[in-house]
């Protein structure tokens, strides 16, 4: 479970979450949405402590993201996150960035790694790719690639910022539905994308996110049916 | 012509001393590199670090290197600190002063390698439970090593060739040194010089073609 209570960061002057509010349950599906600069991407890196945070409490499965004593290098184990910009390390191929984290981090065995590199890797469809380099893979297959090797650390939740956004509308839809596939295996998932239909397909809960505000969440039919809060709904009407 | 008859006999009979000297120049360019290459590695990570003083040794080590001649380089580090009272042999002198040149190019090259690899290979390192050190040992210093390998093989020609100012601090034991020795026995300045000219020659091919090929071989990507 990931518990989010009143966290605010700021950036120098710049408050861009603002008490923020959001509980994540076991095999829950959350999609954020909302417009850019909103603070969603910032919330993602809060959650695997990558950014530190001005006040509040993040909590996963009881550990406190955030206090001193967190091991944030044992934490990041569980939390899987693959950004906009998929960042393949180069100089490795397919299967090498698979089983480098397995390795160098959990101290796995080379062939005990590899078994579970071509099963993620088969499993994003690229499992005839193992010895190809990055720079010879599409956007959309260096991504699923990103995917394999944040879940070859078998985590129990998965953050997604914007993992679309970057590629060729043509790409989009393969990555999609390997996000949708980890959905209905059960992945605990926070999502952000812009991806109206893919949000409401998938999610359990959508928030949307407005200056820093969780300014509503809810199940899907009720936000893009019926939402409430009038920035919702100037934003959904901008983006249709 | 102009009174002067060619005996390369007489010079080439000299080659096996000569391919000695080839030998203990090879060792002052290859140990040179090596420390270099580590000492390299040092001052980019100072150069990196939180110290405003142990930001300006580095800086101040790596301008010096590169905008000041090597043979002066090469002098302070034989008559300039004998002036404090330490006194180092020729070989020694010359491995400091080709060492600190060595390092200083480095690690400016590095720091342009460095600079080349996104941020985002670290975070993304970090992000799969790597720790820093770990990030940047198995993600950003191979990314280093393929930008800086031509540079460093430059810089491994240069040494060999900067091996010749040994002589300045009275080094005579490597390739151009021994040549000198041998012309004033001979006076076949022409034969002996064009002969080390082509020793240095076939040394330097050597490290560029071998590093092609190991470039090939380590960098497929
Ligand atoms: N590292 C940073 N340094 C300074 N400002 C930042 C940094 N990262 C994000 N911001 C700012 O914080 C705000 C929220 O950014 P972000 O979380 O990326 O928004 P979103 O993902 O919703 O588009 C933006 O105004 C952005 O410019
Ligand atoms: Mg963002």
């Amino acid at each position: 479970m990931i518990e989010i209570h009143d966290v605010h960061k700021s950036f120098g002057q710049l408050e861009v979450l603002k008490g923020i509010e959001l509980t994540v349950d076991k095999g829950e599906v959350v999609t954020i949405i909302g417009g850019s600069g909103s603070g969603k991407s910032t919330l993602l890196t809060c959650i695997n402590g990558l950014e530190p945070i001005a006040s509040g409490r993040i909590v996963v499965d009881g550990t406190e993201v955030h206090a001193k004593s967190t091991d944030l290098n044992r934490l990041r184990r569980k939390i899987g996150i693959v950004f906009q910009q998929w960042n393949a390390f180069p100089h490795l191929t397919v299967l090498e960035n698979v089983t480098l984290a397995p390795r160098k981090v959990l101290g796995m065995g080379k062939a005990e790694a590899e078994e579970i590199a071509r099963t993620q890797l088969a499993h994003v469809g690229l499992g005839d790719k193992l010895a190809t380099y990055p720079a010879r893979l599409s956007g959309g297959q260096q991504q699923r690639m990103a995917i394999a090797r944040a879940l070859a650390m078998s985590p129990d939740y998965m953050l997604f910022d914007e993992v679309t956004s970057a590629l060729d509308p043509q790409l989009v839809g393969e990555v999609l539905e390997t996000l949708k596939m980890l959905a209905e295996e059960g992945m605990t998932m926070i999502c952000v994308t812009h991806e109206m239909a893919f949000a409401r397909d998938v999610s359990d809960r959508v928030a949307y996110f407005h200056k820093g505000v969780m300014a509503e969440i809810g199940v899907p039919d009720q936000i893009f049916g019926d939402p409430q809060h009038p920035e919702t709904r100037k934003f959904l009407a901008s983006v249709r | 012509m102009f009174g002067y008859t060619f005996q390369w006999n007489q010079a080439l009979a000299r080659l096996p001393k000569m391919l000695d000297g080839a030998v203990v120049t090879m060792e002052v360019a290859v140990l040179s590199m090596l420390i270099g290459i580590l000492c390299a590695i040092l001052l980019t990570l100072l150069r990196l670090s939180g110290s405003r003083s142990l930001r300006a040794v580095a800086t101040g080590w790596v301008e010096v290197a590169r905008n000041t001649p090597a043979l002066f380089q090469i002098y302070m580090a034989h008559f300039g600190i004998a002036s404090f009272g330490i006194h180092l042999s020729p070989f020694v002198s010359l491995l400091i002063g080709i060492t600190f040149n060595n390092a200083g190019y480095l690690a400016e090259n590095f720091r342009g390698a460095l600079k080349a690899i996104p941020d985002t290979q670290i975070r993304a390192g970090r992000s799969l439970g790597m720790s820093q050190t770990q990030a940047f040992r198995y993600i950003i210093v191979p990314q280093m090593l393929r930008i800086s390998f031509l540079p460093m093989t430059n810089q491994m020609v240069w040494a060999v060739l900067m091996t010749s100012l040994g002589v300045t601090v009275g080094l005579n034991s490597d390739l151009y040194g021994v040549t000198q020795d041998l012309n004033a026995l001979t006076f076949r300045t022409f034969e002996l010089f064009a002969i080390a000219a082509v020793i240095f020659y076939i040394i330097t091919k050597i490290i560029t073609l071998s590093a092609r090929l190991i470039a090939a071989r380590l960098f497929r990507y």
